[in-house]
């Protein structure tokens, strides 16, 4: 068992997390190796409970491999993950499935999240019967802000948000502690979006959830997470309180990112930040800083392109970490 | 035809369109047998291969004659079709017309049997290439693979030397296991889909362990080719059993099957066409319908149509 | 330049449940030289009416209704025989879509790609379309130009994918662009280079662009005049500025309040309640009304017309327009 978590600690920690996916081979695995797609390259953080860490990147970033690493929906390469002070990377089966049901996980496409040939009703009793639980459907979909007669109906009779919200349901039936919300409002209209964020949000304050919010969009984060991480090519390349980050962002990536962002406002007069070039591919990372290749700084130098700036607090004991050698002269 | 085959035939007609009724009235109260009957031509489907089950299973009461019974070997060699010999009569002097009513339990037996075995053993190497991979999956599929690559009168010939005559459970699992590669590939590829989709990561996210993920989320979802393929399966196999009956190496005679019927049909082909020609008919008939029902289903079990969200 | 008038297209409903009226009477014009922003959420009809200015719109299901004209250049697109149809699509009118992956052909080179359209409508030799593809290719800031004009799509990013479409698109030098969610599939730092492409060709080549979005950070960007979309209907059109200061119709403010915003004090999203009902069943009266926070017994029993708002050319489809003081007292 588990010993009694001393106050302050994190309910999810995450060290070092790894995961490369070998390339694909020929017959029978013959032919040359080629090289693995790093697809999470060493990321560590940890979540405090009933907080929320935001996961920001784009496509290729690893952001929805850790959360599933984590779960221990894919097997990480190296690494540990801790929850609530055990190893969940060392569990038995049986521990694991007890383990699921204090993690959940909301996922982003809610056309495939859901059975086709189960109603609401099955769907959500499925969790209920693993886990011997009195939980109630109709109870559960009330908690959504759905009405109970959606049990009875099948996903395709449901619209986008309405389905979101039941995959909301299911990850809730088992009483968790910890939500990994892969994308959960990217697939959805932007009115609707906000009524799933203001959900999640209410939910989280009423069963004192803890989130990691993944995400590609820095501005739907801002209203969620209490910390943003950034991630680019497996690697995180900043992470810092929410606050501090879109006030300060010390990362040329991040400022960049943060500059992208489409604002519905016709007169702002922000400076865009145009990056050059594609997201490379995360089998060919370029060496030194993952970034220099797209990086806009004015101070970008040879140290760029040879050495790895590590994940360092700037200032120090600030809890602004950057991976940037110029991370002292953010642009 | 006595009065009594007469009567028995009437009744298999209205127990066939009885049955048609009675599924269609079912179709009301649900999305999917109404899509089914979008197809016109699926209740007709339904309705040809119910009469001909019917038939099959009361042989003995519709065929006015033993099928194998040579009546008259000088007087009604060859006789044309009459009042008395519905089909006319073969080169032995058998009641054709009898010979295809008992002819449709074997051939529709070793058809739907056949398809079975193939159907079964598909799915299963299908769904554990699909769900294992590596190199699970490579064994499997190579030898797919090859079982594709070989011609199967060539396995069934080989079979035959074993047997000289094959017995019926010999020629079902002959044909079965020759013929389950094209499942098998169309399984996997729908398990390999469906085993990344978000509802089963979430069901395994949940704590539901292997088996509930394949019966409850995987193969259910799979079972729309599935099915439809066993549908196109039984002609096929219906189709080769006529085939190797033709070249002498399927039911063994007198037992009738409409492939046998063909073959003995086939040197008074221009003398006596009725003999070859009930038979071809009666297996292009199941063919067809079978071909009618696998449309209406392929539209009655795709979830995307459901609700008709444009 | 282009007028849209009255344009209804309805689609028929499998096993006749009934007409979608996917776009019921949307009326808007488009300027030499302008952009004009098409802004809904989906189902609101965007799409359906991009594709009925070229006749794209599959048939059956779906028909254009007569008394719908879309008059380009004094002709009337919809009346016109296909030959002369084709003579404008693609030289006149172009086009780019949202799936770059989709849109390109995978067995054939981009520059063949390029080049046809060039060797449709202007008669070109092979060689000259060639050159007129790797000429292109450098337009839309694709380097190596005349090594790139051979690869084939799946050769390419997703970023340079959306590149070679609209380098497609502009082959002909058309006189308007329709550009339907041309950065949706991207990430967000891609979008900023594609949408910083289109800005400098319009400048560079004077075409006027329909911009068909969802997002109105993108509209408040790039330009000049909006078209709002609810259910079928414009339900308000102004300049970009005058839209943003002062949204009138509910649903244009509901959807402005309801985007995340970076640059603002945080607060709790707003969200519009309920769901964009469907296309075979719009609401009687304002079709917004079931939605809507100010909705009274008039906006159930009668639909508004688009009724001027005093500023120049700005309307909306609102009682509020006549009624000013029910706003006032709601909030």
């Amino acid at each position: 068992m588990s010993a009694p978590r001393p106050a302050g600690q994190p309910l999810v920690e995450v060290r070092d997390l790894v995961k490369h996916y070998a390339a694909e081979r020929g017959w029978f695995g013959l032919g040359r190796p080629r090289p693995p797609v790093r697809a999470v390259d060493g990321v560590s953080f940890a979540i405090g409970g009933g907080s929320t860490l935001g996961l920001v990147g784009e496509s290729g970033s690893g952001k929805t491999t850790v959360g599933r690493t984590m779960l221990r929906l894919q097997e990480a390469t190296s690494g540990r993950v801790f929850f609530e002070g055990s190893d969940v990377f060392a569990l038995d089966s049986g521990r694991l499935r007890a383990l699921r049901r204090r993690m959940q996980i909301v996922f982003q496409d809610p056309y495939s999240s859901l059975n086709p040939r189960m109603t609401v009703g099955e769907t959500l009793r499925e969790p209920l019967k693993i886990h011997h639980l009195s939980g109630e459907v109709s109870s559960l979909l009330e908690e959504v802000g759905l009405d109970p007669a959606f049990a009875k109906r099948y996903p395709h009779e449901l619209s986008g948000g309405q389905r979101q919200r039941v995959g909301i349901a299911r990850a809730l039936s088992v009483e968790p502690r910890f939500v990994v919300c892969d994308e959960p409002v990217s697939a959805l209209d932007v009115s609707v979006q906000a009524q799933v964020l203001n959900l999640l949000a209410d939910l989280q304050s009423r069963r004192r959830l803890t989130y990691l919010f993944i995400a590609h969009d820095l501005a739907v984060v801002r209203h969620i997470a209490d910390t943003v991480a950034v991630m680019y090519l497996g690697k995180i390349v900043e992470r810092a309180p929410a606050a501090e980050i879109y006030a300060l962002p010390r990362h040329p990536y991040t400022r960049a990112l943060l500059s992208a962002v489409p604002e519905p406002d016709p007169r702002a007069t922000k400076r865009r930040i145009v990056l050059s070039g594609d997201i490379p591919s995360p089998a060919h990372p370029p060496p030194g800083c993952p970034f220099h290749p797209r990086c806009p700084h004015p101070k970008k130098s040879e140290r760029c392109r040879t050495e790895v700036p590590p994940l360092r607090e700037v200032p120090p004991q600030s809890g602004h970490l950057a991976a940037c050698h110029y991370a002292e002269q953010p642009m | 035809m006595t009065l009594g085959t007469w009567f028995a035939l009437l009744v298999a007609i209205i127990l066939a369109a009885e049955a048609v009724r009675a599924v269609r009235h079912r179709a009301f109260g649900s999305e999917r047998w109404r899509r089914f009957f979008r197809h016109p031509t699926a209740a007709w489907g339904v309705g040809i291969l119910a009469f001909l089950v019917i038939v099959a299973v009361a042989a003995p009461l519709i065929a006015p004659f033993d099928p194998d019974r040579q009546l008259d070997i000088i007087g009604l060699k060859n006789h044309p079709p009459s009042w008395t010999f519905l089909l006319g009569t073969d080169v032995l002097s058998r009641d054709v017309w009898s010979r295809i009513v008992y002819g449709a339990r074997v051939s529709l037996g070793i058809g739907g049997l056949g398809a079975l075995v193939a159907v079964s053993v598909g799915s299963l190497v299908g769904a554990v290439a699909g769900y294992y991979r590596r190199w699970v999956d490579a064994v499997l599929m190579r030898t797919v693979d090859i079982g594709l690559a070989l011609p199967r009168i060539f396995i069934l010939l080989m079979a035959v030397a074993l047997w000289d005559r094959l017995p019926f459970w010999v020629l079902v699992l002959a044909i079965g296991l020759t013929s389950w590669f094209g499942t098998g590939r169309l399984v996997r590829a729908e398990v390999l889909s469906l085993r990344e989709r978000d509802y089963v990561l979430a069901a395994r996210a949940l704590g539901a362990g292997a088996g509930g993920v394949i019966f409850r989320h995987v193969l259910p979802n799979a079972a729309a080719p599935v099915i439809v393929s066993a549908a196109l399966g039984v002609g096929n196999v219906l189709l080769l059993e006529a085939s190797l009956s033709f070249l002498g190496i399927g039911i063994r005679p007198p037992t009738p099957s409409w492939g046998n019927m063909i073959a003995d049909g086939a040197p008074s082909v221009y003398t006596a066409p009725w003999t070859t020609v009930a038979a071809g008919l009666a297996i292009s008939l199941v063919v067809m319908s079978l071909n009618a029902v696998a449309d209406g289903l392929r539209d009655a079990l795709d979830p995307h149509e459901e609700g008709g969200a444009t | 330049m282009l007028r849209v008038r009255d344009l209804k297209t309805y689609f028929v409903t499998e096993h006749g449940r009934g007409t979608a009226r996917a776009v019921d009477e949307v009326s808007f014009d488009l300027y030499p030289g302008e952009t004009l922003g098409i802004v809904g959420e989906s189902g609101c009809g965007k799409t359906v009416t991009s594709l009925s200015i070229l006749r794209l719109v599959p048939e059956p299901p779906g028909h254009i209704l007569p008394g719908s004209l879309i008059e380009f250049e004094g002709r009337n697109l919809l009346a016109l025989p296909a030959p002369e149809l084709r003579a404008v699509r693609g030289n006149q009118i172009a086009m780019i879509f949202q799936e770059p992956m989709t849109s390109l052909n995978p067995v054939f080179t981009v520059g063949d790609q390029i080049g046809e359209a060039a060797i449709i409508h202007q008669h070109l030799s092979r060689k000259a379309a060639r050159a007129r593809a790797i000429e292109m290719l450098k337009l839309v800031g694709i380097a190596d130009p005349e090594e790139r004009v051979d690869d084939y799509p799946h050769q390419l990013s997703g970023g340079m994918r959306q590149r070679v479409m609209i380098a497609m698109a502009l082959v002909c030098h058309p006189k308007v662009l329709i550009a339907d969610e041309p950065t949706t599939a991207l990430d967000v730092t891609i979008q900023a280079q594609i949408l910083e492409l289109l800005d400098r060709l319009q400048q560079e080549l004077g075409m006027a662009v329909l911009l068909i979005t969802h997002d109105l950070g993108l509209v408040a960007g790039h330009a000049d005049r909006v078209v709002v979309m609810y259910a079928g209907r414009v339900v308000e059109t102004a300049e970009t500025t005058e839209l943003f200061d002062r949204p009138t119709h509910p649903y244009t403010e509901g959807l402005l309040a309801a985007v995340p915003r970076i640059d603002a004090p945080l607060a709790r999203l707003h969200a519009i309640p309920g769901q964009v009902p469907a296309a075979t069943a719009w609401p009687a009266g304002c079709r917004f009304h079931p939605r809507c926070p100010y909705a009274w017994d008039k906006c159930i029993a009668q639909e508004p017309p688009l009724l001027e708002t005093g500023v120049t050319g700005h309307a909306a489809r609102c009682w509020l327009v006549t009624e000013p003081e029910r706003r006032q007292a709601k909030r």
